[in-house]
């Protein structure tokens, strides 16, 4: 009988493995070799054509007295820091409305869900249209409400800020996930706060922001690391405006020359492969950390939740 | 008399919500509003004030022209066939990392959960260059071997969709095919396999998406000109001094339409894969 058993656990995990195995191996060379030679490459000066060749510290002393290192990670921390804020409250406030019984319910969580699943590069072109400062629809729009629209797209001053709008638009996931917790949120938490006679703000704040506060904060941290890889936008916009692909362009006065797209640079277009490995690790750091203080604050604010009920 | 009056204030308190739900949709609609009508439009009405949402004179033009001024049809064999690669790599592989992660108890499954986790947090920026240079130096740079082969290896976040399906379906269904006198890989085919087609489709639709529109992949691994994929083609629009925005709309409103019919035809399937990932991990 335990002959069997144990018989019958060798055979599980034999199996096991070998149904795990693709991804062991997609582990191993897809992301675990990587990490550890990206590691490496960045103590390294190297190019696709040259081999990699020791050269110590040089790199990360290179991009900390680099001005446009630190004009990149500005820029990323600006969106991160203002941008996903941003976009989380859209999110949320959308959710709370769709979680509401209208008519059109069901259309109106496709219209605003639809943008975020739409490829990037179509979205973007879409938006550069959109913000030509004659002809787009954003400064018409605003000319019809007496508004004299900024030339979004070429004025270093709002560059951001019409990247902002284009996240808000795209908003659609994170407006879903908070959705579907606000829609497990029991509903005898409510009733019992009807007849205390609280009203909509306090039921809000009290009930339903603490019950969902887990997911809030997750989203958030999410949210924060796609930030910090900010990219494709980025690099559709800055191309089209110089009318070159070859160049290397942070858009007017660099203000939208976001850290990974300024790697990008270093790799492939100055290739400058060690530099952009000390860039790459640089970000891993801060985003590591990140994530390590909000998984922290999700802890106590979840378990604050939970005291306070 | 007091019974109509709140009648009609019940209905009355209910217009600025829905005012409100209106303009929203309007806004979020709005880029898509832009794209058709842009495509339908001809150059000079375009760009003449005042600038109309809607086309003054109606072109079909810009469909043609912007399939003949890029290789258009040339692009989208690339894409498509890019495309169907990945989805048959990541329809194999998936279910079985997953069924071996929900319905084998054997010694890997903890360490593989956290990770399948812990991948999903490295920034793609520090694997990216490493990679390159395995692929240049292997000499399959400018072919589609980079995009395509990771795709037999599983994806984390497509394989935790199905892990959680997979803890979903009742042990008792593997016990019994067990006494029976199967083998794993047949309770795999002939069970868990057909059970688990919703999250299947979940994980293709995913899956369909991220290839379709994949960016920096082609980017990165490809610059030969005839095999440029779409997202990458439709760049060679906003290449020019006065870039043609009918044309280019067109172009756009084509790449955008399979993933907007998809999208409208499976959003339950989209719903539930980000509702289940979103919250339960």
């Amino acid at each position: 009988m335990n002959k069997k058993r144990l018989r019958e656990s060798t055979k599980d995990n034999i199996n096991g493995f070998l149904f795990a195995l693709p991804w062991i191996v997609g582990f191993l060379v897809f992301s675990l070799y990587p990490l550890i030679t990206s590691l490496y490459y960045s103590f390294t000066s190297f190019s696709p054509v040259v081999t990699p060749k020791w050269v110590g510290l040089e790199n990360y002393t290179y991009i900390f007295n680099d001005p446009l290192f630190y004009k990149s990670l500005s820029n990323t921390l600006f969106f991160a820091f203002i941008a996903t804020p941003i976009n989380l409250i859209i999110a949320l406030g959308l959710a709370v409305l769709i979680n509401q019984k209208f008519f059109g319910r069901g259309i109106a969580r496709t219209i605003f869900f639809m943008p975020s699943v739409i490829p990037m590069v179509a979205s973007t072109m879409i938006w550069i249209w959109m913000f030509d400062p004659t002809y787009g629809f954003i400064n018409n729009g605003l000319k019809f409400l007496g508004i004299e629209g900024p030339a979004w797209l070429i004025n270093p001053g709002t560059t951001k800020w019409a990247l902002v709008m284009m996240g808000a638009w795209c908003t659609g996931t994170t407006m879903l996930i908070c959705l579907a917790a606000l829609q497990d949120v029991p509903h005898s938490y409510y009733e019992s706060a009807d007849i205390d006679g609280a009203n909509a703000m306090v039921k809000f704040f009290r009930i339903t922001l603490p019950c969902i506060a887990h997911v809030v904060v997750y989203q958030a941290i999410l949210n924060l690391i796609n930030a910090f890889q900010y990219f494709t936008q980025v690099y559709v916009i800055t191309t089209a405006s110089d009318g070159v692909t070859s160049g290397a362009s942070g858009g007017p006065e660099n203000s939208i020359l976001m850290y990974p797209l300024y790697l990008f640079h270093n790799a492939f277009i100055y290739m400058k492969m060690g530099r952009a490995s000390a860039m790459a690790w640089v970000l891993f750091a801060i985003v590591g950390v990140l994530t390590i203080i909000m998984m922290k604050i999700t802890k106590k604010t979840v378990a604050g939740g939970a005291g306070g009920e | 008399m007091n019974k109509t009056y709140s009648y009609y204030m019940h209905h009355a308190r209910k217009i600025p919500k829905y005012v409100l739900i209106i303009v929203l949709c309007m806004i979020f609609l709005m880029p898509f509003v832009v794209m058709i009508s842009t495509s339908f439009k001809t150059m000079n009405d375009a760009f003449s004030m005042p600038v109309s949402i809607l086309p003054r004179e109606f072109t079909l033009n810009n469909y043609p022209a912007a399939i003949n001024k890029i290789p258009y049809m040339r692009y989208m064999a690339n894409t498509i066939f890019i495309t169907a690669l990945t989805l048959l790599g990541q329809i194999i592989v998936t279910p079985m990392v997953a069924y071996s992660l929900a319905k084998i108890h054997w010694k890997g499954v903890g360490i593989i959960s956290v990770l399948l986790l812990a991948t999903m947090m490295i920034p793609y920026a520090v694997t990216m260059i490493p990679l390159y240079k395995i692929w240049h130096a292997i000499g399959l740079t400018n072919t589609y071997a980079p995009l395509i082969v990771p795709a037999f290896f599983g994806n984390s976040f497509y394989i935790i969709i199905m892990r959680q399906f997979f803890k979903g379906l009742p042990n008792s269904l593997m016990e019994a095919a067990k006494i029976d006198g199967t083998n794993e890989f047949q309770r795999y085919i002939m069970i868990a396999l057909p059970l688990c087609k919703p999250a299947l489709t979940t994980v293709g639709i995913y899956t369909f998406l991220s290839a379709w529109s994949d960016y920096l992949g082609p980017l990165i691994y490809i610059t030969k000109k005839d095999k440029l994929t779409l997202s990458l083609g439709l760049q060679q629009f906003l290449n020019q001094y006065t870039v043609d925005w009918t044309m280019l709309m067109a172009a756009a409103a084509i790449f955008v339409m399979p993933v907007a019919i998809l999208f409208l035809i499976f959003q339950k399937n989209f719903v539930e894969g980000i509702a289940t990932t979103g919250i339960k991990s």
